[in-house]
């Protein structure tokens, strides 16, 4: 015979992240994605206009880095799954 | 020599002659090689990722093509294992599907035409993107370098000459698929 499991208080690391900050989804610049391509991508992802697309594309490849979407964290983990099927170097974070 | 896709019939073409043929086909076989198939499962630890990797690989063209999910200081690793335990057999799959696909759409025998659909296409432009990825890592292309050696301001080693040839043909087939995918987007709109 057993009992039912207790309820599990939440881990404690989400505890520690703040719930009301948004995620975002950040690509970062690489060597070896073409510009055409990471602009292609953009669109074809999220479906941004080609010249908010194109713009992206060149914060990526000027600054380093650029923020392509924000939402919630289950919904940034699906653009980065979906930019990693396409070979970009993205990745997910609280926005701060 | 090829040159490069173009926008048909509402898909997209390229004619490749044998030597293009066979060179795609080693390459797109060194990705099935390299992104090995995930370990059988039954659908119990499928759903609790039971068996699944959850760490960043050591090889660094493994690394590339499956990087860390999470970023910033504050990152739990924790976050970016849990993100690859569910995710990571789905991804190889994925690029190993785009690999075979790739081959299968190859002239048999000698060179040819392959005129592909909208599906095709895109499967084609992750795969020509992982084996860029692949090459490009292995060769540790350095942006500026690179852009020096196109101007051919840079001397290049004669050792890797031959693989720099074949990164470069692999980035115009890949530019000239993309141009094309966007002259079919406009003619759709």
């Amino acid at each position: 015979m057993s009992t039912a499991p207790v309820e599990l208080e939440r881990p404690e690391t989400e505890e520690q992240t703040a719930p009301n900050l948004p995620w975002v989804t950040i690509v970062w610049n690489d060597p070896v994605n073409l510009m055409s391509y990471v602009t292609y991508v953009f669109q074809t992802v999220f479906g941004y206009p080609k010249s908010k697309a194109h713009k992206l594309m060149l914060d990526v490849h000027h600054k380093g880095r650029a923020v392509v979407s924000s939402g919630s964290r289950e919904e940034m983990e699906r653009d980065v799954a979906t930019l990693h099927e396409y070979g970009l170097w993205a990745t997910l974070q609280q926005d701060k | 020599m090829t040159r490069g896709f173009r926008a048909a019939g509402g898909g997209v073409a390229v004619d490749l002659d044998a030597e293009e043929t066979e060179i795609l086909r080693a390459m797109a076989g060194l990705v099935l090689e390299l992104v090995e198939e995930p370990p059988e499962k039954d659908e119990f630890e499928r759903i609790v990722g039971i068996g699944a990797n959850t760490e960043k690989p050591d090889d660094p063209v493994l690394a590339r093509l499956f990087p860390d999910a999470y970023s910033g200081d504050d990152a739990d690793p924790s976050s970016s294992a849990d993100f690859r335990r569910y995710t990571e057999d789905g991804l190889r799959l994925n690029k190993r599907a785009n690999a075979r696909s790739l081959i299968e759409e190859l002239p048999a025998g000698g060179g040819g035409r392959v005129e592909l659909d909208s599906g095709g296409a895109h499967a084609w432009l992750k795969s020509l993107n992982d084996v860029r990825l692949a090459l490009g890592t292995r060769l540790g292309i350095d942006e500026e370098a690179h852009d020096a050696y196109l101007r051919g301001e840079a001397v290049v080693p004669e050792s890797q000459a031959a693989a720099l040839h074949l990164y470069d043909w692999l980035g115009m087939l890949q530019e000239s698929l993309v141009e094309a995918l966007f002259d079919v987007r406009r003619e759709g709109e």
